[in-house]
């Protein structure tokens, strides 16, 4: 014990600026360079553990981001919470930091931090994260921090360096090469690090350019995760530590379909993967506005989720089709050629993934060959 | 012209690289100074309003796509022949750069090879472009970029003494804007050279086109937020456009029949006049509807939706040859002509629900023919029906003057 005191001063006294802490720690201007300075996570014995006030959640069906798993966690300042909405994320207090760290498991035998070959989750390999993640196999990529300002939110994005011990700001982002292996196949991909200014491509989803939180929206969070009191209904959960206030019974509010739940319907399914995956930018609102095509659940006009709707700025991302979506083809539906392209000046989302996600292709693909209808003249 | 813009300009001059002379460069040509992407990106990121970012000469590898978010700023290079962002090793991002903060100003650079789009403006106020080249140089292309210079959902644009080559949907874009200026500047080797669409007040005038499929376009497309009309397209020389068509399919500009000097679809509003238009072989000018692009489907068009060109005019342009080599579809029709198709070309579709289309030629002796589309071209004949004029005409575009203020 002593000897890591002494071991946590020296790195103190060597690196100088870092002002290290161990509660999590609300800074209202600075940008510290060090994640250390939040003070959200202790990072010890192969493990990285919340602190208190941190509280992991999950999404129903999460924003796809070249097969990283997510830990995300929210820290609310004491006695404050944030007010419920049916639609839009819940108005959080200043003082509230969301963490999202992306990670992936590496194979047995090399060291987590530097593994260039990652591996995608299985049932086995599958970290929750109420408690924290393991590390022995786990490489750390980036935590990225939505802030709660007297401003706004403000996004920071900091990149884990290769012992795993220490994050830094890297506001222009960074490009790390993977070797991604599925179990069966291994494809190379370049690991993207959003730079600020994209952090707001995704998070501003409206005109204001204000940026806002996606995934903490009643819909998304409308389900059952483990963490204190047990497996329960995330919203009951928020709820019950003081860190949301006005939500109904979860069974009233609404539900976002999980993508990969075999029982669930697959209109809801594909609607839910369309609403993560697309609508912070296709909405009425969100930047993608301009394109007509709108994806968002609460968006029930098939025509304005692309049913026969001819592209606008697509360019060579047609893929050489003539709709958005054509009823019962999802081969000559353009919105399936852009989820699966992996070309830069075709793909969806624009950023954030440079993989195709297989399972959510074969879904929407699905989704679109049961629709009726068809785009003949 | 007033003096606060070049305040502004004096006094936060930021350089990226205090000394490019000396730069090396590599088999490439591109200057070997690995920090230079990251540090130009953390300028875009920092900067404050009013600032100017200076790109020195040398061609740059960018191989994620820049963006700026902050009000004011300006990028400026030092000639855009000299100063080059190329995007050739690309990989990430959907555009070369995007930017999303008002006031901006991008000058005498090049934007190379981008994988998407060259420059996306989206939803902002006051744009200028000035002496910017967006090229994809390895020629015409299906797998180049969309659009050279896009600004989308812009208040107040002006685009000047451009170059644009290569698109493979138009070379200047201009989609949900309004109030715009596109002068002055050459498009080259692209689908479209120049395309306005769903903009409401646009002029586009002096420019140079020629070597694409369409010349100058002016559209309307259907399930978008924002329709448009009022455009006017002069003193422009619109030159062999013939190039073959390279679109990808099931873009607007796909059905862009190769020679097409001026091609109005589905707007209102449009004024065509002192254009010189030579040599474009299918027509000088087509005035056609949303139902000559190929998108028709069973399930119609959605119902705010004009797809009917209406109040067209055309007077006093320069048409020299063209209509000679129209394609397999229109050739039997050239006898019309005089054995060239004339140089006005209207697929005749009009909504039935208002008595004049106003589509009027004023031009000389310059024919327009009728190809009777609603009909499936079973009777095309030479429109007697279009000698009228306008009851007033468009006003011109007045932007404000801190945008026109050469810098």
């Amino acid at each position: 014990m002593k000897a890591l005191l002494i071991a946590a001063l020296l790195t103190l006294g060597l690196s100088g600026c870092v002002h290290e802490t161990t509660q999590v720690t609300f800074h209202a201007e600075e940008n510290p360079q060090s994640l250390k300075e939040w003070g959200l996570f202790d990072v010890k014995a192969g493990r990285i553990t919340p602190r208190a006030g941190l509280v992991a959640y999950e999404l129903a069906t999460p924003l796809f981001s070249d097969y990283a798993q997510k830990w995300r966690a929210v820290f609310v300042p004491k006695g404050m919470s944030a007010r419920y909405n049916p639609d839009k994320t819940f108005d959080f207090p200043i003082g509230t930091v969301i963490a999202k760290t992306f990670y992936y498991s590496t194979p047995a035998g090399t060291p987590p931090g530097t593994s260039a070959r990652v591996l995608k989750v299985t049932p086995a390999s599958y970290q929750a994260g109420d408690q924290g993640l393991d590390l022995t196999h786990t490489r750390l990529m980036e935590t990225r921090l939505l802030v709660r300002r007297a401003q706004g939110w403000e996004a920071l994005p900091y990149v884990w360096n290769a012992e795993q011990t220490e994050a830094t700001l890297q506001r222009t982002g960074a490009a790390i090469p993977l070797e991604f292996d599925d179990g069966g196949a291994r494809n190379r991909f370049v690991y993207t690090v959003p730079n600020v200014n994209q952090c707001a491509g995704c998070h501003a989803t409206d005109r204001t350019k204000q940026l806002f939180p996606i995934g903490l929206k009643a819909r998304h969070l409308n389900r059952d995760f483990p963490g204190s009191g047990g497996t329960v209904n995330q919203l009951t959960r928020l709820m019950q530590i003081g860190y949301l206030t006005g939500a109904p019974n979860a069974a009233s509010a609404p539900r976002a379909a999980r993508f990969d739940d075999a029982t669930a319907a697959i209109d809801a399914k594909a609607r839910a993967y369309l609403d993560i995956n697309c609508a912070h930018c296709h909405s009425a609102t969100g930047p993608a506005r301009v394109s007509g095509l709108w994806l968002d659940l609460p968006t029930s006009d098939l025509r304005k989720l692309g049913a026969c709707k001819p592209p606008i700025a697509a360019g060579r991302g047609t893929g050489n089709r003539l709709f958005s979506i054509v009823p019962g083809h999802p081969e000559a539906s353009i919105l399936a050629y852009r989820i699966a392209t992996n070309d830069p000046g075709e793909m969806m989302p624009e950023t954030g993934r440079s993989l195709t996600h297989k399972e959510g292709v074969a879904l929407i693909s699905q989704w679109i060959a049961g629709l009726k209808g068809d785009c003949a003249a | 012209m007033h003096t606060p813009a070049l305040l502004i300009l004096a006094s936060t001059i930021a350089l990226i690289s205090g000394c490019s002379a000396t730069a090396k460069t590599d088999a490439q040509g591109f200057v070997i100074d690995p920090g230079f992407e990251a540090k130009l990106q953390e300028q875009l990121l920092d900067a404050k309003p009013g600032a100017v970012i200076t790109i020195p000469a040398g061609k740059y590898a960018i191989t994620r796509s820049l963006s700026v978010a902050v009000p004011g700023v300006t990028i400026r290079g030092v000639g855009m022949d000299k100063s080059i962002l190329s995007f050739a090793r690309q990989n990430s991002g959907a555009e070369g750069l995007l930017v999303t903060g008002d006031d901006f100003t991008l000058q005498d650079i090049a934007i190379e090879d981008s994988k998407g789009d060259a420059l996306k403006i989206n939803g902002t106020k006051n744009a200028v472009m000035r002496r910017v080249r967006a090229e994809w140089t390895g020629g015409a292309k299906t797998s180049n970029g969309a659009y050279g210079l896009y600004p989308v959902q812009v208040s107040n644009v002006l685009i000047e003494e451009c170059v644009v080559k290569g698109a493979s949907d138009a070379g200047i874009y201009v989609g949900q804007s309004t109030n715009i200026i596109v002068r002055n500047n050459r498009a080259e080797g692209n689908v479209a050279g120049i395309e306005v669409e769903n903009s409401t007040g646009a002029d586009v005038y002096g420019n140079i086109v020629t070597n694409n499929t369409g010349g100058i376009l002016v559209f309307n497309m259907p399930d978008l937020p924002v329709p448009g009309g009022k455009t006017r397209v002069y003193k422009n020389q619109v030159t062999a456009n013939n190039h073959v068509n390279f679109a990808a399919k099931g873009t607007a500009v796909a059905s862009v029949p190769v020679g097409s000097g001026i091609l109005v679809n589905s707007n209102d509003d449009v004024e065509i006049f002192d254009n010189d238009i030579k040599d474009n072989q299918t027509a000088s000018v087509i005035i056609s509807s949303f139902y000559s692009l190929g998108f028709e489907s069973k399930r119609g068009i959605a119902a705010a939706y004009d797809p009917f060109p209406e109040n067209v005019y055309v007077t006093d342009n320069r048409f020299v040859g063209g209509g000679n080599d129209p394609g397999a579809r229109y050739e039997p029709l050239k006898a019309l002509g005089g054995g060239a198709l004339p140089p006005v070309l209207w697929d005749g579709f009009t909504n039935p629900k208002i008595a004049k289309a106003g589509i009027c030629v004023q031009n000389g002796d310059a024919k327009t023919l009728n190809i009777d589309g609603p009909n499936k071209a079973a009777n095309p004949r030479i429109e007697t029906g279009v000698d009228c004029a306008p009851a007033s005409r468009l006003p011109e575009i007045i932007l404000p003057a801190t945008m026109l203020a050469k810098k």
